[in-house]
């Protein structure tokens, strides 16, 4: 066992973060400069991290869970408003089903964001959502056939008309809604079905890159709050020589020590460990994770006081992020409800497959 | 990147396995019965004999010269098969290993790590907890030897220990840190008056009061220099906060694991709070797990922590009061109605966990000055 970054790995977690800090918005301001965003977006484009899960000559994928976890936590620590997550997973669930990919197709996830949204005939009822991958002009998105006792992928044109686009919590990436009545496009030049093993396997990427966005955004608040606590003034000394206040951070301090471990493991995980392991590693993570996440934001705010109130703070933007990225394959008491299906017995309530 | 294990650590993880199917004594967890204490030197010779203890050691004094990740394995192990976790000295170890002349390693080192000399620590004073450098026991030199006097508490298994590692003020008229030394004090001798104390689940063996009045101990037996206390104590307590020098790990896996197998027999028979503390309690273990794995992984090209054990000890509490607490709720009525009830002694005994080997505030005050850099008042 050694659970450090190789070389090459700990090489790609400092590109990823200063990428995410040359590019990515220090201002809640600059989320509204579209020309930085979008050197943000080209340079992720570029650099050929979208590429990571694309299908190398062996089939597999031409990089781990490990190295996608690092760029989703490099950016995610200076909340990179650029589709990174949804991208990388849409190309994932592509190379899974052995179709060639086509640029600028995102993944729709059932409405409550929890998995990828299945389709039977035309879409009637509630509208489907994709995350992440909108803002950078996505023209559809893949979802789910039922076919046997499995999936075939298909695709269904997103609405780019005025309604299409939904602003979600999260200010740095954009939830794309999905026409209703669009109908679905089965991709013609795939051959496998998607087996229930597949979708396990590709949730546990789901599941190990949004914790790792939730790690990076626990990170990036963390240190902005330590900056402000060592600067802001009151009663004549720094806020942050306070007892109170010092053992606010340091508790979230710890909560990011433990989500890193939990989280390096699930990366991990996907492509070590048997699709329903590796599920099961990043359930635990997610759980963790989100718990942590959402403590260690709603500290930055109270750290900020007053300003850490308004919306020019730039902490909420971090807590927003996250309430999405915990949302998306499940937060905390979804995790913990499969877990006590999983290790426990208990019946499971949901019907997507996955139980 | 990569959590499997390696060749060597798959060799050990199999031979381990197979001595530990034939070898399980099936004691309680050690936290909530005395029969864990009672028959825990059987225990540590048994895992030392086999040649599975002390493996980050040196082999000099009866180690084995393998990275602190192999430990990782053991826990694994233990857990799985349900077996008492290993005994936690590493700490001593430590501290004898860093500040010790030669002579006293290897007079001290082989019986502590084989079991055959039973050791207790000696630092904790009334008047001197958080603030241990206040501490007054003083150790005066007479003759080759010192003469102790002074009032420990807190000290755990003090009335089975040989030795004491005993922290004393050597020169009452320096500043309170520097005046300090440490010394191997025999146990067996009079002017030492034991007095047990008895932990809030009931337990008696683990906590003990030592009396010195007149106790002596040879000069040869400092560890050390004099007035080099002060820094022991801190190498010694920075490793007593590590979840992966305790091997803790395997006692909260086994507690989680005996809740799932009471929920798993009937989950019908539990509300859905219950097993979602039960849940939890499974994330918490697995985090510290995997935790741990990291952290002596970090290890592996000789890195010291240092203030980064006040994280891990933070962590590994929030788990234990997390496990004692899930505990505590699927035991329900149980715990209610019998004060011998095991999830209700697990739970009382996880208190303790914030305060054992530094407070919780005292490891807060460590991270946001040391770590995060905040400044002082």
């Amino acid at each position: 066992m050694d659970t450090r970054d190789t070389p090459e790995q700990a090489e790609l977690r400092r590109a990823a973060r200063q990428l995410a800090r040359e590019l990515g918005p220090t201002t809640v301001a600059d989320l509204d400069d579209t020309t930085r965003s979008k050197r943000l977006a080209a340079a992720v484009h570029d650099a050929g991290w979208l590429e990571l899960r694309d299908g190398g000559e062996d089939g597999g994928p031409l990089a781990s869970g490990v190295e996608a976890a690092i760029l989703a936590e490099g950016l995610a620590e200076r909340v990179a408003d650029t589709s990174f997550t949804g991208a990388v997973l849409a190309r994932d669930l592509a190379r899974r089903a052995g179709a060639q990919h086509v640029d600028g197709t995102g993944v729709a996830c059932s409405p409550d964001l929890i998995g990828v949204a299945v389709v039977d005939g035309p879409v009637t009822t509630t509208a489907l959502h994709v995350v992440d991958t909108a803002r950078d002009g996505s023209e559809a998105a893949y979802v789910l056939v039922p076919e046997g006792d499995g999936h075939r992928l298909a695709s269904v044109p997103l609405d780019r008309t005025g309604d299409g686009a939904r602003d979600g919590v999260d200010l740095t990436r954009t939830i794309q809604v999905v026409a209703p009545g669009a109908t679905r496009r089965v991709i013609a030049d795939q051959g496998q079905r998607l087996s229930r093993d597949d979708l396990v396997a590709w949730n546990a990427l789901g599941l190990a890159l949004t914790s790792a966005d939730l790690v990076g955004l626990m990170r990036g608040v963390l240190d902005v709050s330590v900056a402000y606590a060592s600067e802001r003034r009151q009663f004549g000394v720094a806020v942050g020589s306070f007892q109170a206040v010092q053992h606010l951070l340091a508790e979230a301090r710890c909560l990011l020590e433990g989500s890193h471990s939990v989280a390096l493991h699930a990366s991990w995980a996907v492509d070590s460990l048997p699709a329903t392991d590796a599920c099961a590693a990043g359930r635990v993570a997610k759980a963790y994770c989100a718990r942590a996440a959402r403590t260690v934001c709603e500290t930055a705010i109270q750290v900020h006081g007053g300003i850490g109130n308004t919306w020019e703070c730039i902490v909420h933007v971090y807590l927003r992020r996250a309430l999405l990225s915990s949302q998306w394959f499940g937060d905390d008491g979804e995790q913990l409800r499969r877990l006590e299906h999983e290790r426990l017995g208990v019946p499971a309530g949901g019907a997507d497959g996955l139980s | 990147m990569d959590f499997r294990d390696s060749p060597a650590e798959a060799e050990l993880r199999t031979r381990f396995r197979a001595w530990l199917a034939d070898n399980n004594p099936g004691l309680p967890a050690s936290s909530t019965d005395d029969e864990y204490w009672a028959r825990q030197a059987e225990w540590h010779t048994a895992l030392y004999d086999a040649g599975f203890f002390g493996l980050s050691w040196p082999a000099r004094y009866g180690g084995h010269d393998l990275p602190t990740v192999f430990d990782v394995i053991l826990d694994d192990e233990l857990a799985a098969a349900g077996a008492p976790p290993r005994p936690s000295l590493g700490y001593l170890v430590q501290g004898i290993t860093t500040h010790a002349n030669d002579a006293v390693k290897d007079r001290f080192l082989p019986g502590l790590i084989s079991g055959l000399e039973r050791w207790c620590q000696g630092f904790s004073e009334p008047d001197a907890g958080s603030d241990l450098a206040s501490l007054r026991t003083t150790a005066t030199r007479a003759g080759d030897d010192y003469v102790v006097d002074g009032h420990k508490v807190w000290t755990s298994y003090s009335d089975v220990a040989d030795w004491c590692f005993l922290l004393a003020r050597t020169d009452p008229d320096g500043p309170k840190h520097k005046g300090l030394s440490a010394f191997a004090l025999p146990m067996d001798q009079p002017g030492i008056e034991q007095r047990p104390l008895r932990m809030i689940n009931g337990i008696t063996k683990e906590f003990g009061q030592v009396l010195f009045d007149g106790a002596r101990v040879p000069a040869e037996n400092m560890i050390g220099e004099p007035g080099e206390g002060w820094r022991i104590a801190m190498t010694i307590v920075g490793h007593e906060r590590e979840p992966g020098e305790l091997g803790y790990v395997a006692r909260y896996a086994k507690t989680v694991k005996g809740l799932e197998q009471t929920v798993r027999a009937d989950p019908g028979a539990f509300r859905s709070d219950q097993r979602q503390d039960v849940a939890w309690a499974h994330v918490q273990a697995e985090m510290l797990r995997l935790h741990v794995c990291r952290r002596l992984s970090e290890r592996l090209d000789g890195v010291d922590h240092g203030p980064g054990s006040s994280v891990d000890k933070l962590l590994m509490t929030w788990v234990e009061q997390t496990v004692g607490s899930a505990a505590l709720a699927v035991s329900g009525s149980g715990a209610a109605l019998d004060t011998d009830d095991v999830a209700l002694k697990t739970y009382l005994y996880s208190r303790a966990q914030s305060v054992m080997g530094g407070t919780s505030q005292i490891q807060k005050n460590i991270i946001a000055t040391r770590i995060l850099g905040l400044p002082t008042a």
